[in-house]
């Protein structure tokens, strides 16, 4: 208070509010020389830390010590404006030269307006694939046709022997190992045990499936060995192979589609089509 | 001073003075719960900050880049830009590991605290009239935070992002009709598509933040239109808000709470690894990584999707597929009863008067029945988002898991709302002033019927007839007006916020802020407690014994002073006070 010495507290709190800003500056430098000798992330983030964490301290001191909290009012007028300021904002808009009087006009405006909006939104066609097929059309193709051989994710293509017994091999259409909706996983499985001939048919127990779930479209990397299932991590939707891929637990609703497959004149696997049905989530005109 | 002239050049182009002269008045309550939103505009400011240092090095392109850098296992592999610079920021470039930790850190803590936020704000009724428009931009806001945060979580083209984005898509594409022309209008084409992630990039660090900063200001700038509400309190009403002034009280404090939250999300972001893409790998088509999770504020929709059972079905031969009901379904639902809750209540109660008074929770029981069984649901999701990682943890079978969350995401909300509901009605009835202090007898008097109390009434005011011991003093400092509310009984004084020109106007606002209460002009605040100036020398000499203090802090030390003395209402001088004598109002 004016012309009085600061009392005991209020000089205890100064003291503690400058050491804390010593302390903020000293992280800060801290940070400054950590950057410089490259020290690490751990101690970059502790010294940035120590220098906010300092000014914390000193304003929040500094806040509560040594200016009033609390203890202060103010009115408050409320939202019904008077009756009379209504009025008169109401009748400058109802005056007789005020452009809302002319219906006809605004029509013809709004009309104009709408329009412009409209033909606004056309340029939002060129976000769609402009010179590709319908979006369905590409959901429900593949790059898997009549002839495409079976490659590993090197590129290598794949005879019969490559795949084990029990362990499941990721397989891609030759030439599109980056296309979303190829991914493939080839399995030899015991064709007795078969509750339901794969959809895809199999060339002596060798079965190849879509990766992709039909829940969501993760691809099915889990291969529980001996049980013939294959697991969904996205999801936990797990699918019996030896039932046709069925879904037997988790939010999948659908079996995964089959490939077709032969063994080729070169001794090497290759599709006779596309898979038996569009892979991965379902959409709405998915037949 | 050097900003003296300068203030006043501008004030004399801009007439500033009586402007900020009531900004710098504007009162904030002294409530912790009122700081939740400020943590989220803070962890806001602090996600630009970082963001924008991070797009000097961020590479949104899905071309193939060779990697070349100290993270060995990567050099030299070709990945996309993305990810190639991804890894590049958080090996090889400079506190770029720190500031990418710190970024995903604040937009966690972004998230939290608008949610925290909105939950008060829901709790206490301050939707209610005036109030529904910021809840609408709040709810809007929330929006965009959720798809900000997704699409900050997709740009670095890593196994996990490109999973995630895999499965947005397919719940995109499950939208009957319009499914796969929007997941290709957004995408460009087919996921995986090459526009995918420079769009994903324009969307995350200008359009949404855009429309974020406008919507921020928009929603403070109502705020300070409408004043701030507040609980219900002595020399508290309808008409007035008591608090702190923002200069000085509450920008030192909210200065304060900025700090904290950059340095708690700096000690996160240097300490506390998160998204280690490099573990991850690069997106590729046919990989998937387990356990996949997402961040926590999609988790919910990661559980729905997780918890809802393989139900498809066909319409006229078209396919509704699974994802589409807990994916679109309920997360339109979600957002659809979030922006209509302040007008379902309102057509529940029929209360359409305007609110500055906040509710306590309790006494709205069904309010916050509701509030907490919605929580439980929207927890119960976030769990089972991670019930892989529990079946791990807890050595049960996955599957049994999944059944037993599939119970409790329809049992639990309605067990903790019923809960919830006779809690607050217990503690709206009985005396205990916190749950702690709830006793039995409490709990059964909540557990009765109630005795039907038109719903939404608040408890009518006090008249001010029945309130005796309060009144408004007056009184000239100089050559302006002060005044402020004395209730003897509460042994409470409020002066109001700021000094007003003219006693007409210093009735005029004491009037609004309490109607009906009287008001006397008086000498003026009763001076500080005089001090012994023996006390007062001997601590100086203690301080200058003490001499060591540091050049710095006796400097911050005696500006503040000055600061203080000249901020602080000034006792009148003697003769001034002697001068005018109690008088009875005029008015
Ligand atoms: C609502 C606000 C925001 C949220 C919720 C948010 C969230 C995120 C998240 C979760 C990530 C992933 C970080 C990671 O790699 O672990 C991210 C990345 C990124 N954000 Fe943001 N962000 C926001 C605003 C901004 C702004 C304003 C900018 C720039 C102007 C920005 C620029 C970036 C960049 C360049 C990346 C990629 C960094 C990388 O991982 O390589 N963000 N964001
Ligand atoms: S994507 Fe496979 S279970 Fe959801």
């Amino acid at each position: 208070m004016s012309g009085q010495t600061p009392s005991k507290s209020e000089r205890a709190a100064s003291r503690r509010i400058a050491v804390a800003f010593l302390v903020s500056a000293a992280g800060a430098v801290g940070f400054a020389v950590t950057y410089g000798l490259n020290g690490g992330t751990q101690w970059e983030g502790v010294c940035l830390a120590v220098a906010f964490a300092g000014l914390a301290v000193g304003l929040a001191v500094w806040s509560r010590r040594l200016v009033p909290v609390g203890g202060y009012v103010e009115e408050h007028e409320g939202f019904v404006p008077p009756p009379a300021e209504q009025a008169m904002t109401a009748a400058v808009f109802r005056a007789p030269e005020s452009p809302t009087r002319r219906w006809g006009l605004l029509a013809a405006l709004g009309f104009a307006l709408t329009a412009l909006g409209v033909a606004a939104l056309f340029p939002l066609r060129s976000l769609l694939p402009w010179d590709r097929q319908r979006p369905t059309r590409s959901l429900k193709d593949t790059p898997w046709g009549p002839g495409i051989r079976l490659v590993d994710d090197q590129g290598r293509p794949l005879r019969p022997d490559d795949v084990p017994a029990d362990t499941m091999v990721a397989v891609f259409p030759e030439g599109s190992i980056d296309v979303g909706d190829a991914p493939a996983f080839a399995v030899r499985l015991n064709p007795e045990r078969f509750i339901r001939q794969p959809a895809g048919g199999h060339l002596g127990g060798l079965v190849v499936w879509s990766l992709l779930c039909t829940h969501a479209g993760c691809p099915v990397r889990l291969y529980l060995k001996g049980a013939g299932r294959v697991l969904c991590p996205c999801h936990q939707s797990s699918f019996d192979l030896l039932a046709g891929a069925r879904p037997i637990a988790g939010p999948a609703a659908r079996p995964l589609p089959g490939l077709p497959i032969e063994v080729g004149p070169d001794g090497f696997l290759r599709a006779t089509g596309d898979f038996t049905a569009p892979p991965g989530a379902g959409f709405w005109s998915r037949p | 001073m050097i900003m003296g002239p300068l203030a006043r050049a501008l004030d004399d182009r801009l007439r500033l003075s009586p402007i900020t002269r009531r900004a710098l008045a504007k009162i904030f309550p002294d409530h912790w719960s009122f700081m939740l939103g400020e943590i989220a505009l803070y962890s806001f400011i602090a996600l630009i900050l970082t963001g924008v240092y991070l797009t000097f090095f961020f590479d949104a392109s899905s071309a193939d880049r060779v990697y070349q850098g100290s993270y060995a296992p990567l050099d030299g592999a070709t990945t996309s830009a993305a990810y190639a610079s991804t890894v590049r920021l958080s090996w090889d470039v400079r506190a770029g590991l720190l500031i990418r930790q710190t970024h995903h850190w604040a937009a966690l803590a972004f998230v939290a605290a608008i949610v925290l936020h909105l939950s008060r704000i829901y709790f206490t009724g301050a939707f209610r009239k005036p109030r529904e428009l910021n809840w609408l931009i709040g709810v809007t806001m929330l929006a965009l935070a959720l798809a900000n945060g997704f699409t900050g979580y997709s740009m670095p083209d890593d196994l996990l992002s490109g999973l995630g984005l895999r499965i947005i898509t397919s719940v995109v594409e499950s939208i009957p009709l319009v499914g796969t022309w929007l997941a290709a209008l957004a995408l460009g084409g087919e996921f995986p598509s090459d526009e995918m992630i420079p769009r994903i990039f324009i969307t995350h660090v200008l359009l949404v933040p855009a429309i974020l900063v406008a919507l921020i200001s928009l929603h403070l700038g109502i705020l300070v239109r409408q004043k701030h509400s507040q609980f219900p309190g002595p020399g508290r009403t309808e008409h007035n808000v008591v608090g702190s002034r923002f200069w000085p009280g509450y920008t030192l404090r909210t200065l304060a709470l900025f700090a904290w939250v950059l340095a708690v999300l700096f000690a996160l972001g240097g300490l506390v690894q998160i998204n280690p893409v490099w573990l991850y790998g690069p997106f590729a088509p046919a990989e998937s990584s387990s356990p996949a999770q997402p961040d926590w504020y999609v988790a919910w929709g990661d559980g729905a999707l997780r918890l809802f059972p393989p139900w498809e079905f066909r319409i006229g031969g078209y396919l509704v597929p699974a994802p589409f009901f807990p994916g679109v379904v309920l997360g339109g639902l979600s957002f659809v009863a979030l922006y209509l809750w302040p007008f379902i209540e309102r057509w529940c109660t029929r209360d359409r008067r305007p609110h500055q008074l906040l509710d306590r929770p309790r006494n709205h029981p069904v309010r916050v029945g509701i509030g907490v069984g919605a929580l439980t649901f929207y927890v119960v999701l976030v769990v089972a988002a991670g019930d892989d990682i529990l079946a791990r943890l807890l050595r049960v079978p996955v599957y049994d898991l999944l059944a037993l969350f599939r119970v409790l995401v329809l049992v639990l909300p309605i067990v903790t709302g019923v809960l919830a509901f006779l809690i607050a009605r217990a503690l709206c009835r009985g005396e205990a002033a916190s749950l702690g202090e709830l006793t039995r007898a409490d709990l059964r008097r909540g557990a009765r019927p109630a005795p039907r109390r038109p719903t939404g009434e608040d408890e009518p005011e006090v008249p001010v007839r029945h309130r005796p011991g309060e009144r408004i003093e007056l009184w000239p400092q100089g050559e302006v007006w002060r005044w402020r509310y004395r209730n003897e009984a509460g042994q409470l004084t409020l002066t109001n916020n700021r000094a007003v020109t003219s006693e007409e106007e210093a009735v005029e606002t004491a009037r609004l802020a309490y109607p009906g209460v009287d008001r006397v002009v008086v000498p003026g605040p009763p001076p500080p407690p005089a001090r012994a100036l023996r006390v007062a020398l001997r601590r100086w000499g203690r301080a200058t014994a003490a001499g060591s203090l540091l050049v710095a802090a006796l400097l911050g030390r005696r500006r503040e002073r000055r600061r203080r003395r000249d901020g602080e209402d000034e006792p009148p001088p003697p003769e001034q006070a002697d001068a005018i004598s109690g008088g009875g109002d005029p008015t």
